[in-house]
């Protein structure tokens, strides 16, 4: 397998002690990202890698725990300009998670006509989850019909936290909120559940660019949120290989709890196991050793 | 489920955002707000019973054995129990998304008030996930993901009553899952003489088994499978916990039947069969009636075929050699072991077709023809 490249932004002022976020400075964050990991001088240039301007493109959001420990919507938004301006239309880009009511709690502004991109949940009137069931490995569900059938390419637009099940919540484990019944799917540390939903080829060849929020990240007791475990670390994870980007994250949680006194995830028996898992011979979804990943780390100020 | 194409989604958004509320029903008259509404103002959000609470906000659940730990706004493997903010919530309590009136012989219960009707209600969810399970479309979702009416427990009585059901059976998905209303429900009936059967595959801790049985009459459990291989690989869940509820059913002296879904090539091991009828015989008794019962392809096994009659009638003599007095063959309608026969004369006591009841040769719980005591609950 080939080298993975992951890029990690940082900017201090991309958010304040109130938690408010400059849209401008995340958007030079995210300009900087792409234009990193796509070796491109130009921004629309390096999105063409990923999407045409006549796509139609999910953004998945990680709405579940409210407002401060969500995907912000200014980083939705801002990749939303983004994509505007290599010519997409708004009205084909689609933010989303499962529930309108998870989206209006971490700040989004449903929108199913208005100005700007749409944003709305599976669970909107009309639109639901498609009839057929799909099965792969050990996954049968059915799948949002805006994943299936509203949208041609996939933007998966997670939050990083620490998860008591799963280790961790990152990119892979957001796909959990494509389908009907992820409750199904939390036995054994969510393993290899995430790992079989993330490689089937229905999922993976939708994905384009992992793009991850990680302006705060909850270092322990996620994934819903707890202060005293909450740490300002201004940053997005970026990159194309699913796996590579959540062992990015992975390392990054570890080294923020260590910062803070907590022993790491393996050593708690709360290690990640599907992401190893992901990157076996029988997923084979991507690089899960540092080796093989090119790991960029861009500090903007 | 009604669906929109994406145009015609996008489409009538743009019309009804030029529109005022009208009436429910009609896609291009409602409001923005009313096409992105949220399914979940449809949950109950009352309290669950049988949890414990943990460190940070987190529980653990103790309504069944895989005791769940739950984080902050997560659920339980059931799809129908919510933390928030540290306490536990049932989210289908008086959420019916199923409701019929049945012949009490569909459950089945061959042996408990025969020929009577039972007002069926379930609600969304299961704690198992039976990659054959018939039901699948209202077991194994959430319950945001269907429609659902409120039948609160005084309703669900009084409609057994103005039914003319003589029981209420709680049945379709789980009903384990949804305990609490169940348990109102069944408290609401019994005030009014009217009977409560429960239909489960028996995943549910001691505990609350034994609360449920203070206020139910019968339970037929679904026993899926004789080897933990079995119960794994196929319902994702043990075999030992619905053992032991088998077990617990007994002491309590509560009725009680079984049903056996075999399925070819998974479960019809004629060697299983027999450690499971010895096992039933030493640890049950001979009197607790056994449906083996023809499995059609559903769901996650569409690739099996339907159970050939030949193995149901193999698992009966087994069953009958094992000195099992009751055993039944079950979703082959005509098939003569749908019918009950005395243990004693070999006489049919009571001629089903399906789940007709054709004659009754029973008298005061007994055989009509030589006395014997038939185990049940006849009236």
């Amino acid at each position: 397998m080939s080298k993975s490249r992951v890029i990690v932004v940082r900017h201090t002022r991309v958010s304040d002690k109130s938690g408010r976020v400059d849209s401008n400075v995340l958007s030079s964050m995210l300009s900087a990202g792409i234009l990193k990991l796509t070796q491109e001088k130009d921004t629309s240039d390096g999105l063409s890698h990923f999407f045409n301007p006549t796509d139609h493109i999910g953004m998945k959001t990680n709405c579940l725990s409210g407002k401060n420990s969500s995907t912000h919507p200014e980083l939705a938004y801002a990749i939303s300009s983004m994509l505007g301006k290599s010519g997409v239309k708004n009205k084909n880009i689609f933010i989303w998670d499962r529930s309108n009511r998870e989206l209006k709690e971490a700040g989004f502004k449903i929108n199913t006509s208005g100005d700007g991109p749409r944003c709305f949940g599976t669970d909107s009137y009309g639109v639901g989850y498609a009839e057929k069931l799909y099965t792969y490995k050990n996954i049968g569900s059915l799948f949002s019909r805006i994943f299936i059938d509203f949208t041609d390419t996939q933007i998966n637009l997670p939050v990083l936290k620490d998860h008591t099940l799963a280790g961790i919540t990152c990119g892979m484990k957001n796909l959990f909120g494509i389908i009907h019944n992820p409750n199904k799917y939390h036995s054994n540390n969510c393993d290899p559940y995430v790992a079989d939903l993330s490689s089937m080829p229905l999922v993976k060849n939708k994905i384009k660019l992992i793009i991850c929020d990680c302006i705060g990240v909850q270092y322990n007791a996620g994934p819903s949120f707890h202060p005293q475990w909450w740490e300002k670390y201004d940053g997005i994870l970026m990159g194309t290989d699913q796996v590579a980007v959540d062992f990015v994250g992975y390392t990054i949680l570890d080294q923020i709890r260590a910062k803070s006194g907590l022993p790491p995830l393996k050593k708690i028996g709360e290690e990640p196991k599907y992401i190893f898992t992901a990157a076996d011979v029988e997923h084979n979804l991507g690089n899960v050793d540092l080796k093989n990943i090119d790991l960029v780390e861009l500090k903007l100020d | 489920m009604f669906r929109l194409s994406r145009r015609e989604f996008l489409k009538s958004s743009a019309l009804a955002g030029a529109t005022s509320l009208l009436p429910f029903g009609s896609i291009l008259n409602l409001s923005q707000e009313a096409l992105a509404s949220e399914r979940d103002e449809n949950l109950s959000w009352v309290e669950a019973k049988y949890y414990d609470k943990l460190q940070n906000r987190e529980i653990q659940c103790q309504l069944c054995p895989r005791e769940c730990r739950v984080g902050d706004r997560e659920r339980g493997y059931c799809g129908v129990r919510e933390n928030r903010d540290g306490i536990y919530y049932t989210l289908v309590y008086s959420k019916v998304c199923s409701a019929n009136v049945d012949p009490i012989e569909k459950k089945p219960f061959f042996h408990f008030l025969p020929g009577t009707e039972a007002f069926s209600i379930a609600t969304a969810g299961c704690n198992l996930n039976c990659k054959f399970c018939q039901n699948w479309e209202i077991s194994q979702v959430r319950p945001e993901q269907i429609n659902s009416f409120n039948l609160p427990p005084e309703k669900t009585a009084q409609y057994a009553m103005d039914t003319g059901s003589k029981s209420i059976a709680y049945t379709y998905t789980e009903p384990m899952v949804f305990y609490e209303y169940m348990l109102d429900c069944a408290k609401a009936g019994k005030a009014r003489n009217i009977r409560n059967v429960v239909v489960s595959a028996g995943y549910i801790k001691k505990e609350p088994l034994i609360e449920l049985c203070k206020y139910v009459d019968a339970i037929k459990i679904d026993f899926k499978g004789f080897t933990e291989k079995y119960y794994q690989d196929i319902c994702h869940a043990e075999l030992k916990p619905v053992m032991e509820t088998l077990i617990e059913l007994k002491k309590i002296g509560i009725w009680y039947e079984m049903v056996y879904l075999m399925l070819p090539t998974l479960n019809d091991d004629p060697k299983d069969i027999k450690s499971m009828c010895d096992w039933m015989v030493r640890n049950l008794g001979v009197d607790v009636p056994i449906h083996f019962t023809r499995f059609y392809p559903m769901y996650l096994l569409k690739n099996l075929p339907t159970t050939p009659v030949s193995s149901l009638e193999r698992a009966k003599e087994i069953a009958d050699e094992a000195g099992m007095k009751f055993v039944y063959i079950g979703n082959v309608p005509g098939h003569k072991a749908e019918s009950t026969y005395c243990p004693k004369c070999k006489n049919k006591l009571i001629d089903r077709t399906g789940y007709r009841i054709n004659e009754m040769n029973l008298k005061d719980g007994k055989c009509k023809f030589c006395n014997e005591v038939i185990p049940g609950v006849w009236r």
